[in-house]
This record gives structure tokens, C-alpha cells and sequence, in this order.
């Protein structure tokens, strides 16, 4: 295989990293003050992602770190094009990292309010942001002939790329109360797996919409089906939370996210930016790549490492894998 | 202003503010790692005390760090796409590694040992901390090696149809000379403000609360006093090793440190300056003899070149144009990174002699408790400053000027929204870190002793009740 394609298959790789991780995360944030009904609820909810959000949202430096060293015009366009909503996703993430960990540091209940809040707009707005720009970026934008965007701010609002921000935050919101329903008990437990159940149909309904259409515009047979195994996935993951099978639900999810994600890339390669303007517009991953030589150094480095990573923050899952309960009583924590 | 302007308005404020808070990690996660291992080993528990009160503002401390991180990521694309196009082939390989191999040991061990006192075993836990030093270590270095690319070339050919720099030798690159000497720099530097920072907050409660916790913050004071001394020395040393390789490789950039206009041989060190930086004239000046020459190319007599000379020697090679950076501007980073920074060496001698033997710290000198942290990150400001605009009008040093850099496409309107937008939340940031940095310091080591008062869960809450995992 070519080493662009494999580059492309990489950056796609550790987007899905990246969607499926920071996904349920963002899912748990969104639907902190919806499940944590008062402070020890909050604290519940908020601990089952605590010792993870950080290492999931370096899937996302890593993305575009690669990016920017195996494809250097995609990363260019990419983030000067979506100027404004990558700003605005970087003000949300900054509000929601100083929140998750500042809000413990005090004691006062207000602060903590303060808290939640910015966690729970810092959640909800990069998915909405992350679904608008994907879908605008399967869908095309206006490049020019040196692969410069030159739309306005307006042209990505769409109806398709709208949908697609509503598509990625029902699909987050499913995949995070599914995660929160496998890592509480009792009660919180049953609250989420039912939210998971009523907010994954309205999720499925979004999300086939949306990957059809993104099929139908840029798709061949191979995205289809991608596309198709990932709505089965998902379909999968609701049966399984109805039944109470929450590990198999949220593989299920897990699954449902990184396909689909999948099946966007798949749509659009060989093209990383499509253009709306003029088929020659078109930045492919010929275009964009570095030299042969930076992709084998990359590779060889990626090789040895990413698998490393996987087994680290693999076990970081398996250290923190008992549930957590909300406890009505001051119990210390070392009487565990 | 242009978007040129903005963006570097953007780059200067966003880096600047990134920068206040790496040398405050990469020094206190080591400390804290130093003090843990001791209590590893003594099993005395004023150092288990100690490691909780500096990890918990360890803690508060790299938080800002990694979410402002996350924008320098970001902004060369935004607002740098030339220059991401001409460079990502070479720099981004550094970022890229930066990630793979630093940024995900450093997140992902914090968590577990934020997370894992009490639930991992002693030494596993322990060697959480040290997985993190080693990531803050490989992130400074990768990030410093792109950095010291940009300072000075190596290891590319230049692909005129492509126009851009194209990768032939990483390890070139990755033992770039620059680096080489930029590393054990900034890490010293780094190491400063670490030992400041932990000495000021033990002479706070030392002079305040005399009684409360009187020998664990002595330890602390000495400790943090002993490391600012000892990595000034380091900084000086690599200083100077520095000052060579820069002569070496951007004469300009030292010419313009002195605002040396004519080449001299022997050159003096000038102290200060009142008067113009322009070259026309100087009103009053100190000046210690043959020590520029020394500082620039281990010579008391060598030869080091002036501004004029050098202009006129870079027409020649690039063409007509300005190859000065701001003069005055550098003139003055570069004596303030020194003298700022020596300042508070002397600041932490003094702190240990007036200390020596049992002796209480004098009443006023609580006013030094808090200059004493800030005078070495002042200094690490001063020295970036120095070294970014004395690289102008370059971008990437003789072979891209930043103004070939700035993304085309963007307009000011983005890049306004943008810089208003960081400036303000990095301006109300500030004020909520530096306040819960102050209240976490205040509130001393009350609640050390409980087995876990990093992890959230077991703060003592009287408005709510503890949580627990359910082991
Ligand atoms: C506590 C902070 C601190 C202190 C006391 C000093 N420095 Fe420094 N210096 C830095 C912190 C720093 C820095 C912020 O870390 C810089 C910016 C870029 C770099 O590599 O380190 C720097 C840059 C820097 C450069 C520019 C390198 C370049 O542009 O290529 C030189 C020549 C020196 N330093 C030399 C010295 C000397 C001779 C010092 C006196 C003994 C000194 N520094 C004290
Ligand atoms: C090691 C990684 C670094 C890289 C890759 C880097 C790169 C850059 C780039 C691309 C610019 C834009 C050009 C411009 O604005 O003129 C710049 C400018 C600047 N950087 Fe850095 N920088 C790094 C570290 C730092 C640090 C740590 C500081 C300070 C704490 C700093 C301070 C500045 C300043 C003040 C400018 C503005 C200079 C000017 O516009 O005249 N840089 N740097
Ligand atoms: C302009 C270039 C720079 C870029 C692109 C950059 C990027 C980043 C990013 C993305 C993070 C967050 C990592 C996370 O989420 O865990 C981060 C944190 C960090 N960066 Fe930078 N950085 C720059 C300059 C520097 C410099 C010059 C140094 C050191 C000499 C440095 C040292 C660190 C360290 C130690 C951290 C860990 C967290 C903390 O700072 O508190 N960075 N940086």
C-alpha cells in the first residue's frame, strides 16, 4: 500500500481514537445536571470520567499533530477553513478542562455550580462543532486553486451540515449515558440506561438520516456498508442497554461511533478536503502528503509507540474498571 | 493592523501566557516526584505532606498548561497555513512525536495517579508520578526541537516547485545544535521557578503561621532555596554555552542583544543604557570590558560583528530589505532574563544564610514570598521574548519571513474575534487560577494527613456527602 494511504487510514484511525474516547466523554458532561440530580450525584458522574478525559482528548493533538506532519496542506486548510468553529471548540474544551479540574478544589457549592455549567456547555458545544465540521468537510467547501478555503462563515451552516452537529451530539449523548449506566449502580444506573434507551432513538433516527445523506452525496458501495454495519452497531448497542447487558451496549456504541466515522472517510478518500468550487480544487492525499521519507519516519515511530498507548491507557481502564457509587453516607475514602 | 499583526499578536499572547505555566510543571511534578520518593524510602510522613500540598498545586497549576496547550496546537493552521505548508513537512514530525510519545504518558499517568493513591500499590503509584516527569521532559524537548529548527535550519532540502522545506535527516533535526543547548537551558530555567515557587510558599507560612507546621515548610524553604541556587548555576553555564551557538548561528540576534552597531574586537558587555538604541548616540552607558567577547565566542578579544556590517552582509545574501529586529526590544529582554532572573538567586542565598542553624526568618521578609516565584518566570519571559524577536523579520531563520507565514485566506475580522476572544478568557483564567492557587496555599497542610487529598473524591465537604468508589 501506498504510504499516503496508509497516512490516511492513520489520521482516520486516530480521529475514530478520538470520537469514540472523548464521545462518551462528552456524552457524561452533557448529561451531568441531567442524571446528578444534587452534589454527590454530580461527583458520581463526574468521577467516572475523571482519571480518562484527559487521555482521551490527546487522541485529538495527536490528530492533528499527525496531521500536520503527514499531510501539512490538510492541516493548513482544514484548520485555517474552519477558523471559526475550531476557535470556538477550542473555547469550549479550555472552560471544560479548568472546570473538570478546578471543581473539586473548592468546597462551596456555588463554585461547583459554576462548574458544572461550563462542563456542561464545554460538552455539548464541541460535539455540535465537531458534527458541523465533518459533515462540511464530507460535503465540500469552496477551495481555490491553491486550496485556500474562500467561503465565509455562512457557507457551512447547511441544512446537511446542521444536521450533522445534531446527528454527532444525539450519538455522544447516547454513547456517554450508556458509559454512565455501565460505570454507576443503583439508581443513577437505571436513570441513565433508560435516558440511553429514549436518547438512542432519537439518536438512530438522526444518525441514519444523516449518514445516508452523507452516503448519497460522496459514497461508494465500501462506505455504504460501512455505514449500514455502523447503524447495525448501533441498533445493537440500544438492544443490548434494553436488556441490562450495559459492557455489550457500550461496545456497541463504541462500535456505532468508530464506524461511522469510518464510513465519512472512506466517502471522501482519496480527497482529505473536497471542493465545491472545482473538481481540480479538490486537495487529495497525494496533494497534501509529505515526502516518502517523513511518512516512513512517522510510521516506524507511530508503529512502535501507538500500540504502547493502547496498553497504557487500556489499563488505565482496567485500574479504575469497579463501578461507582453515589454514597449517601460520609464514608472515607480509605475504608476501601 | 493587518492580519499579520493580529496573528502575531495572537501567537505572542497565547505562547507568552502557555509559558507561564510550563516551567511552573515541568519543575514542580519533578519536585513533588522527588519528595514522594523520598517518603518512599524514609517513610517519614512530613514528606508525604509535603508531596500532597505541592502536587495539589501541581495539579491546579498544569491544568492551565494543558488547555492552553491545546491552542498552540491549533493556531499554526489557523493562522499560520503558509507556514504550516512550508514547514509541516519538517516540524511536524517533532509535534507529531510530542504527542505520540509525551503528551499521552503525561495524561494518561496523571489520572492514575491522581486517581490511584490508595488503589494501586506504593511503587506502582510512585512510578505514575515519574512516568509524568519523563512525559513533561520528552514534551519540553520534541517542542524545544522544533523551536531550535526554526532558530536554525538543519537537516532539509529546499523544494523550490513545492516551495516548502522537505524533511532529509530527523535525527539531524532531533540533535540539532540549538537544541542541544536550549534543552538543559529551559529546563534550568524551568527548575528556577520550581524551587522559587515551593521556597516562597514555605517562607509565607513560615513568617505567618510560625507554629503551624514550623519544620516540615523549613525543609521546604531550604529545599526550594538549595534547587533555585543550583539550577542557577546551570542556566548561567548553559547560558553562556548558549550565547555561542546563537553568534554561531544568528550573529544578528546577538549584535542586536548589544546593540552593537560597529563591529568590535574586543567587545564589551554594556550593563545599561540611557539614551537611543539607534545606533546615533548614546547618552550614558556602563560597560564591562572584553565580556561580550568572551560571552559570544569564548575569547576575551574575539571579534564580534556588528548590526551595520551585518545588514549590509544580508543584502547581499537575501536581497534588499530590513534583516534588523527590534533593537531596542531585545536589548532589553535579554539584560532583563539576566538580571531578573540572577536576582533571585541571590534572593534564595540569602534566604538560606538568614536561615542557617534554626534561625527564624525575619518578619519582612514575608514581602519576598511572593516576588521570589515570579522574578525566574519573569525571566523566562524575557528570555522567550529575546529569542522570538530577535529571530525577526524570520520566520523560519533564511528561509521564510514571518510575513510569508500568515494564512492567506483568514481574514482580520477571524483573527480579531479570535485574539479578543483567548485575551479575555485567558485574562479572567489568570484571575481564577491565581486566586485558587492562593487559597490552596493559604489553607497550608491542613488535611495532608488524610490518605488521599489529591483525588476529588474525599475532600472534606461539609455541603455535600463524600463519594466513594465502590471497592
Ligand atoms: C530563569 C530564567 C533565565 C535566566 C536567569 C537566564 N536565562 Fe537565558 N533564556 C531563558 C531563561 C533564562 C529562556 C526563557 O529559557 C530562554 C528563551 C529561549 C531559550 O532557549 O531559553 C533563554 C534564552 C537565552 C539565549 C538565547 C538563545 C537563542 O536565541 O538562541 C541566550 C544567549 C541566553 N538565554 C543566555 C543566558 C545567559 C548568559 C544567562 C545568564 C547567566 C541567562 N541566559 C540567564
Ligand atoms: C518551542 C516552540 C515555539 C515555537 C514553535 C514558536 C514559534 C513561533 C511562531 C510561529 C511565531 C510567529 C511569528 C511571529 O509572531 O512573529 C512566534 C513568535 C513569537 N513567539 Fe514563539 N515559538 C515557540 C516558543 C515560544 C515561547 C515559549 C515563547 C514565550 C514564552 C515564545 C514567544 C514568542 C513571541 C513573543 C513571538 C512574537 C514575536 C514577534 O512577532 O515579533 N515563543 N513563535
Ligand atoms: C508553540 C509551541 C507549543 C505547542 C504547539 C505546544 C503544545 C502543547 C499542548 C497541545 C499541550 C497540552 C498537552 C496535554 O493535553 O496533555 C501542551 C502542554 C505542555 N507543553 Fe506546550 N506547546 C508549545 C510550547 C511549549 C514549550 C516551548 C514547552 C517547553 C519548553 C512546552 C512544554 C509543555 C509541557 C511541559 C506541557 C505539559 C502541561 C503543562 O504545560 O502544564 N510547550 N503543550
Amino acid at each position: 500500500m501506498e504510504l499516503t494511504t496508509v497516512w490516511f487510514l492513520a489520521i482516520a484511525g486516530l480521529w475514530i481514537g478520538y470520537f469514540v474516547l472523548e464521545g462518551f466523554d462528552f456524552g457524561v458532561g452533557t448529561l451531568l445536571r441531567v442524571l446528578g440530580r444534587n452534589e454527590p450525584e454530580r461527583r458520581a458522574v463526574i468521577t467516572t470520567i475523571g482519571p480518562v478525559w484527559d487521555g482521551n482528548e490527546v487522541w485529538l493533538i495527536v490528530a492533528g499533530g499527525a496531521t500536520f506532519a503527514a499531510f501539512p496542506e490538510w492541516y493548513a486548510t482544514l484548520f485555517s477553513g474552519f477558523y471559526l468553529p475550531l476557535f470556538a471548540i477550542l473555547v469550549s474544551l479550555i472552560l471544560r478542562g479548568v472546570a473538570l479540574e478546578y471543581r473539586g478544589k473548592r468546597d462551596d457549592l456555588i463554585w461547583r455550580g459554576r462548574m458544572d455549567s461550563m462542563i456542561t456547555i464545554g460538552s455539548v458545544l464541541p460535539a455540535l462543532l465537531w458534527g458541523l465540521t465533518f459533515a462540511n468537510l464530507v460535503r465540500g467547501v469552496p477551495l481555490d486553486a491553491s486550496f485556500e478555503y474562500v467561503g465565509s462563515f455562512g457557507d457551512l451552516l447547511s441544512p446537511f451540515a446542521l444536521l450533522g452537529a445534531v446527528a454527532f451530539t444525539a450519538v455522544f449523548v447516547t454513547h456517554g449515558a450508556i458509559f454512565l449506566a455501565l460505570r454507576t449502580t443503583d439508581d443513577l444506573r437505571a436513570r441513565a440506561n433508560r435516558l440511553a434507551s429514549r436518547a438512542g432513538l432519537v439518536a438512530a433516527v438522526l444518525v441514519i438520516a444523516f449518514l445516508a445523506w452523507a452516503q448519497a452525496i460522496r459514497g461508494d458501495t465500501g462506505s455504504w456498508i460501512v455505514a449500514a454495519v455502523a447503524v447495525v452497531a448501533f441498533a445493537g448497542g440500544l438492544v443490548a442497554n434494553r436488556i441490562r447487558r450495559e459492557g455489550w451496549a457500550f461496545l456497541g456504541t463504541a462500535l456505532a461511533v468508530g464506524l461511522a466515522v469510518a464510513s465519512l472517510f472512506a466517502a471522501m478518500f482519496p480527497a482529505v478536503m473536497p471542493s465545491t468550487l472545482d473538481p481540480q480544487s479538490t486537495l487529495t492525499t497525494v496533494d497534501a502528503a509529505s515526502t516518502p521519507y517523513t511518512l516512513k519516519v512517522l510510521t516506524v515511530i507511530t508503529g512502535i509507540s501507538l500500540p504502547l498507548v493502547m496498553l497504557y491507557q487500556g489499563w488505565t481502564y482496567w485500574v479504575f474498571r469497579k463501578r461507582i457509587t453515589v454514597e449517601p453516607v460520609a464514608v472515607s475514602e480509605a475504608a476501601s | 493592523m493587518d492580519t499579520l499583526d493580529l496573528a502575531r499578536w495572537q501567537f505572542a499572547i497565547t505562547t507568552v501566557y502557555h509559558f507561564f505555566f510550563v516551567p511552573v510543571t515541568i519543575s514542580l511534578v519533578a519536585i513533588t516526584a522527588g519528595l514522594q520518593t523520598a517518603w518512599y524510602r524514609t517513610g517519614k510522613e512530613k514528606y508525604l505532606r509535603l508531596t500532597k500540598f505541592y502536587g495539589k498545586l501541581f495539579l491546579i497549576n498544569i491544568a492551565m498548561g494543558v488547555v492552553t496547550g491545546l491552542v498552540q496546537e491549533f493556531q499554526f493552521g489557523m493562522n499560520w497555513s503558509d507556514y504550516s505548508r512550508f514547514v509541516g513537512d519538517v516540524f511536524g514530525a517533532p509535534l507529531a512525536l510530542e504527542g505520540l510519545l509525551a503528551f499521552f504518558l503525561e495524561s494518561t499517568f496523571i489520572g492514575l495517579w491522581i486517581f490511584g493513591w490508595e488503589r494501586l500499590p506504593r511503587l506502582v503509584h510512585l512510578g505514575c508520578i515519574w512516568m509524568v516527569v519523563l512525559g513533561t521532559q520528552l514534551s519540553a524537548y520534541f517542542i524545544l526541537a522544533a523551536n531550535s529548527w526554526m532558530q536554525n535550519p538543519v537537516g532539509f532540502r529546499y523544494n523550490a516547485s513545492r516551495g516548502r522545506a522537505e524533511l532529509t535527516d530527523v535525527w539531524a533535526v532531533l540533535t540539532n545544535k540549538v537544541v542541544l543547548v536550549t534543552y538543559p537551558h529551559t529546563i534550568f530555567a524551568a527548575f528556577m521557578v520550581g524551587g522559587a515557587f515551593v521556597a516562597g510558599v514555605a517562607l509565607w507560612h513560615l513568617i505567618r503561621r510560625p507554629s503551624v507546621d514550623h519544620d516540615v515548610f523549613r525543609t521546604a524553604l531550604k529545599l526550594g532555596a538549595v534547587i533555585v541556587i543550583a539550577a542557577g548555576a546551570g542556566v548561567a553555564l548553559s547560558g553562556d554555552q548558549q550565547g555561542k551557538v546563537m553568534t554561531e548561528v544568528q550573529p544578528m540576534k546577538m549584535a542586536a542583544a548589544e546593540a552593537l552597531y560597529a563591529t568590535e574586537k574586543p567587545a564589551s558587555f554594556s550593563v545599561f543604557t540611557v539614551g537611543t538604541l539607534d545606533g546615533s548616540r548614546e547618552i550614558f552607558s556602563v560597560k564591562l570590558p572584553h565580556l561580550l567577547s568572551f560571552l559570544a565566542t569564548g575569547n576575551f578579544n574575539g571579534e564580534v560583528k556588528g548590526i551595520n556590517s551585518l545588514q549590509a552582509a544580508y543584502e547581499q545574501l537575501y536581497g534588499p530589505g530590513s534583516y534588523k529586529p527590534n533593537i531596542p526590544l531585545t536589548y532589553w529582554t535579554f539584560r532583563l532574563m539576566i538580571g531578573v532572573g540572577m536576582a533571585s538567586v541571590a534572593v534564595a542565598a540569602w534566604l538560606l544564610w538568614t536561615t542557617r542553624r534554626g534561625r527564624a526568618p525575619a518578619r519582612w521578609l514575608i514581602w519576598l514570598a511572593a516576588p521570589l516565584p515570579l522574578l525566574p518566570l519573569l525571566a523566562n519571559t524575557f528570555g522567550w521574548i529575546f529569542t522570538e524577536t530577535g529571530r525577526q523579520p524570520w520566520l523560519v531563520f533564511g528561509l521564510l519571513p514571518t510575513a510569508s507565514g500568515v494564512s492567506p485566506g483568514t481574514t482580520s475580522g477571524e483573527v480579531i474575534t479570535s485574539l479578543a476572544g483567548f485575551t479575555v478568557l485567558y485574562g479572567v483564567l489568570a484571575v481564577v487560577e491565581a486566586k485558587l492557587m492562593l487559597r490552596t496555599i493559604r489553607g497550608g497542610l491542613a488535611g495532608t494527613d488524610g490518605p488521599a487529598p489529591d483525588s476529588p473524591d474525599d475532600a472534606p465537604d461539609d455541603a455535600a456527602k463524600p463519594l466513594s468508589f465502590a471497592y
